[in-house]
């Protein structure tokens, strides 16, 4: 494939997927006919038929049990979120049905769906449409969380998540369905409990997902003109997060800065501060430093919205504060 | 005296039933009803935990719609109110029983309990406990029969899904949005309700704006039927037609069945709140006895062979208690086990 946009290479990932395996089949709002309000499933319905590219009535929980019943009964629903956030009304779908169904019924039923959409902090989208839901959801015993953030990840972990036999919370980020990248013409499949080293480097560990990940390889770009050799990682697993990585990167760095969308209080960042304390305290020459958004719905005024969120000078001020102390 | 809904007429005399039949529905009741008893037993004996909540009452509704179904083949769907719903279905008494104990052999492995009773085998899609949470799982499943016949070739894919749930469910909005969306995709399903006048101490009533729950399927232009719960012959009656509209790809129907628990909420219950009089009234249409006077009136059974299948299924419900009494618990070794599916 030559130059694919993000919402493309997800289509992609799902058309290789449904014509694969006649089980696959999307249902959401506004998935067949209208094509997904990010064109994720554009004329998908065309190929595939109305039930595969299933519109549903505006019932986010009751569509998303209905995905839970058919999992359960040998399907692989993906449920499309037109707005991830519109998912808390099916947060107990989400939480009792797929994520802990299997445990309570002592491995009668396995639940093998793809819960997907646009998360994330938009363009002035106002406080509803702008979340930071990975948070909420990290607690759930028995979901996978995956965060892509770029048209090549994007696919090879869309398609290793419908092939996955567990409920898989899939998060794109608004703000990213019209990045471009060259991709593979071959068939390729990414795994979804590994974390991505995207530069490599020796004086700080920056971890970080989803949109994020822009933000740093921005601030990185500045931090390389001043002399600054920074590790970047996307984490892409949010659940479970790939220690393996995490630790190797962090044994050669012994400093850590978190670079999240999330909100402080409660967030990713501050599950992955827990757990390098219980994992690797001695390695650390310093406190880990969260850079996370700010813990208040994300206000509609653009100036307001950008103090929100973490920004790329934040970051190559707090590179070069935390590198600098190592003297 | 407190003013009951009349309860729809059936004549017996309008159904088929061969003796076989008629003992069948006698021995999934009575080995309702006894398995429930044992349970209370056991429960104030300290051998089961958490909130039970028992069937008494309403057995002709579980087994007048499995028996009209192929259990192990259709699909089950319940609430926390499940061990009944599970036994019909076909899960085996002992199976139930030692997961109420809460051991490795409860056909949840000891992480249900009651409220969460699950069996693959026997199509059981579980015991839901929280109120409305199955109604959607189930509509799930009846899709999926539907994707499979149409979508993937599959003309053995005619399975039906029978949703079982109470009057207090029906208030919730998962309710509205499945019917809903089974009438517009005419899926295979039948949405029941054990419309038992309470949730908890909630009285139907007090609740509901239209407390005729079949009629709110009109709106959906889905077929509803009210039918007397305590008469195991009409609730079978009306099962086999929505069973049959369900295969033949008519899509779904609701049917109120009216009908009583005999005992409290739960075994926590005090149940303070239901008149004596109102009690009264249902305890004197015990569906077990209504059946017994007429396969006796009728011919199709003895006093004898009745008695004789209460005594196999008592010995039934012995053997399950010992059954569960002397399994295994939990490997403790396995707290992280069915955690994800390759566990
Ligand atoms: C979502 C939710 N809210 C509240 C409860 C507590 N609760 C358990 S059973 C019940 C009443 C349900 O009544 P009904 O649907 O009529 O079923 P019944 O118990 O009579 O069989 C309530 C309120 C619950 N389990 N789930
Ligand atoms: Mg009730």
């Amino acid at each position: 494939m030559a130059e694919t946009l993000f919402f493309n290479a997800l289509r992609a990932a799902i058309d290789e997927e449904m014509a694969r395996d006649a089980t696959v089949f999307v249902l959401g709002e506004d998935v067949g006919h209208y094509g997904g309000s990010y064109k994720v499933t554009k004329d998908l319905y065309k190929k595939y038929g109305e039930l595969r590219l299933l519109d549903t009535p505006i019932a986010e929980n009751s569509f998303t049990g209905m995905a839970v019943g058919a999992a359960m009964t040998g399907l692989r629903p993906i449920v499309e979120g037109m707005n991830m956030g519109f998912l808390l009304l099916a947060f107990n779908q989400i939480a009792n049905n797929a994520g802990m169904l299997r445990y309570t019924s002592g491995g009668n039923f396995k639940i093998p769906m793809v819960i997907r959409g646009p998360g994330g902090v938009g363009r002035q989208l106002g406080a509803e449409h702008s979340q930071r839901l990975e948070a909420y959801f990290q607690a759930v015993p028995g979901l996978k969380i995956v965060a892509c953030s770029t048209p090549y990840n994007a696919k090879g972990l869309l398609k290793s998540a419908i092939r996955d036999e567990n409920p898989v919370l899939f998060f794109e980020h608004v703000l990213l369905y019209n990045l471009k990248e060259d991709l593979p013409e071959t068939e390729y499949l990414l795994p979804l409990d590994k974390a991505e080293v995207v530069r490599p480097g020796k004086d700080v560990t920056i971890l970080t997902y989803s949109r994020m990940r822009h933000h740093v390889l921005q601030a990185v770009k500045t931090l390389e003109k001043n002399g600054f050799d920074p590790e970047v990682i996307d984490l892409i697993s949010l659940k479970p997060l790939d220690f393996d990585t995490i630790g190797d990167s962090i044994r050669k760095t012994h400093r850590v800065i978190i670079v999240e969308e999330c909100m402080r209080t409660g967030g990713i960042g501050a599950e992955l501060v827990a757990s390098i304390n219980d994992r690797l305290f001695d390695e650390l020459d310093a406190p880990v430093l969260r850079l996370s958004s700010q813990d208040i719905p994300t206000p509609y005024n653009g100036a307001l919205e950008r103090l929100t969120i973490v920004q790329p000078e934040q970051i190559i001020e707090a590179v070069e504060k935390m590198v600098a102390l190592r003297i | 005296m407190v003013q009951e809904r009349t309860l729809p007429t059936f004549s017996a005399a309008s159904t088929q039933l061969s003796k076989e039949e008629g003992l069948r529905l006698y021995e999934d009741m009575i080995l309702g009803r006894y398995f429930e008893d044992k349970c209370a037993e056991m429960y104030y004996r300290g051998k089961m935990f958490g909130f039970v909540h028992l069937y008494n009452g309403q057995e002709a509704v579980s087994t007048g719609v499995i028996q009209a179904m192929r259990p192990g083949e259709d699909y089950v769907c319940s609430t926390y109110r499940d061990h009944v719903h599970a036994l019909s279905a076909g899960v085996p008494a002992k199976q139930v029983m030692a997961e109420l104990f809460g051991k490795a052999t409860g056909c949840s492995k000891g992480r249900g309990g009651s409220m969460h009773m699950f069996s693959q085998e026997h199509r059981l899609l579980g015991g839901y406990a929280f109120v409305a949470e199955g109604i959607p799982v189930a509509t799930g499943a009846a899709f999926q029969s539907k994707y499979r016949r149409e979508m993937m070739g599959d003309e053995s894919a005619d399975q039906v899904t029978a949703c079982f749930f109470g009057d207090g469910a029906c208030n919730n909005g998962q309710f509205f949005e499945c019917l809903n969306m089974a009438a517009l995709w005419k899926l295979p399903i039948l949405y029941v309700v054990e419309n038992n006048k309470w949730a908890i101490g909630m009285a139907h009533e007090r609740a509901t704006s239209q407390p005729e729950i079949y009629k709110k399927a009109s709106v959906f232009g889905m077929a509803g039927v009210e039918v007397d719960g305590m008469d195991v012959l009409a609730v079978r009656q009306v099962a086999q037609e929505a069973v049959a509209r369900a295969r033949a790809g008519e899509g779904p129907t609701l049917i109120e069945a009216l009908t009583y628990r005999f005992r409290g909420h739960s075994l926590a219950d005090p149940d303070e709140l239901r008149s004596k009089d109102e009690k009264e009234f249902w305890f004197a249409r015990d569906p077990i006895k209504k059946l017994a006077a007429h396969l006796t009136e009728q011919d199709l059974a003895s006093q004898e062979e009745l008695k004789q299948i209460e005594q196999k299924i008592q010995q039934e419900i012995d053997e399950a208690v010992k059954f569960a009494e002397s399994s295994p618990e939990p490997d403790p070794n396995e707290l992280y086990r069915y955690i994800f599916a390759e566990d």
